[in-house]
């Protein structure tokens, strides 16, 4: 069990839009100035809210995308008649408002101290929470062996990829593959398809080196690949689960 | 029994309860009253309703349920038993 720090109560705190940058035609990463942030680790998240004119509030849940000790940096990808990510990804201006509730969580974290290696399975935007631990990892040098297996639809969806490309060539012990489910590349072997048991064998690591498994994504994805890896023999609690929906 | 396609996880739990507690609930253990089964709160599956409901991951009975209103919360906890909580001694 993960032996946390007594924290204290939190609430809800003002936070200003500070910039913005596109990562893809549904996503964006967004970066807040949020006085006395107290910091962050890898894999947590925090809770946004947003109050209209009239009173009306709608919040969300979103993965911090910075290093830990980082900016508060969100990547948010637009959720079909989705309320608060369509807010977000397309009308919010730097210089806007709303408030943040976090960091939050304590299970879907990666300890740069832990040295078990790490098997990270990503589908669609739940890559966020896996890609602030690929960069605590880097900003801690740290060697620990990390594989990232990223589903994601098309070449066009994917996230971060100039700065995966570059990871994979110059963080040391940092393997990178990608799932492509409906639209592969030209040059990749693999068809388009889900993620199976032949690809978390083949870019994952053997049960027996014990790794820690992160997954994270849509909830019927996270149920597949974690159903896969323990019947690959991973324990289950070494399997750790985020689902967003 | 909620619909299997609409849950997200216990994760989510994370900030409703840090308004109440001063420690982080998702990482404490739990038992299902109703069928025993033990795992952080982290992994039960949660349901958007009036509040936040969470039900075990094994069996779907309802563990907890979170209401916030204004300026107040309830929180109903009868479906779980002994919560277990990691807290760090002093040196």
């Amino acid at each position: 069990m993960a032996r946390a720090a007594v924290l204290g109560r939190l609430t809800w705190r003002p936070a200003e839009l500070v910039s913005v940058r596109a990562e893809t035609s549904a996503a964006r990463t967004l970066t807040f100035d949020v006085p006395d942030w107290p910091g962050h680790v890898a894999g947590q998240h925090v809770d946004v809210r947003l109050t209209a004119a009239d009173g009306y509030t709608a919040q969300r849940s979103y993965s911090l995308a910075s290093a830990a000790g980082g900016p508060v940096e969100l990547t948010v990808q637009r959720v079909d008649g989705g309320e608060v990510s369509g807010y977000l990804v397309d009308e919010m201006a730097p210089g806007d408002r709303c408030e943040v509730r976090g960091p939050v969580g304590g299970y879907f974290t990666w300890d740069p101290e832990d040295p078990s290696p790490v098997l990270l399975v990503a589908g669609g935007s739940g890559l966020v929470p896996l890609m602030s631990m690929l960069r605590t990892r880097a900003e801690a040098g740290s060697r620990v062996p990390f594989r990232l297996i990223y589903s994601v639809r098309s070449p066009a969806d994917a996230l971060y990829t100039s700065e995966l490309r570059r990871r994979a060539r110059e963080d040391r012990g940092l393997d990178v593959e990608y799932a492509y489910t409906r639209v592969a590349p030209t040059g990749v072997r693999r068809p388009a398809g889900r993620i199976d048991a032949a690809l978390l064998g083949a870019a994952g690591w053997p049960a027996d080196f014990a790794p820690t498994c992160y997954v994270c994504g849509p909830t019927g994805f996270v149920e597949s690949v974690a159903d896969l890896l323990v019947g690959a023999g991973h324990a289950a609690d070494r399997v750790r689960t985020e689902r967003f929906g | 029994m909620g619909d299997q396609a609409s849950f997200v996880d216990g994760n989510e739990l994370a900030g409703a309860f840090r308004e109440l507690f001063a420690v982080d609930v998702t990482t404490a253990r739990g038992t299902c009253v109703s069928c025993g089964r033990s795992g952080e709160i982290a992994q039960t599956h949660v349901y958007h309703g009036p509040g936040l409901v969470a039900r075990c991951a094994g069996c779907e009975a309802v563990l907890v349920r979170l209401v916030r209103g204004t300026g107040r919360a309830w929180l109903d906890l009868r479906g779980v038993t002994c919560l277990e909580f990691g807290l760090p001694e002093p040196v």
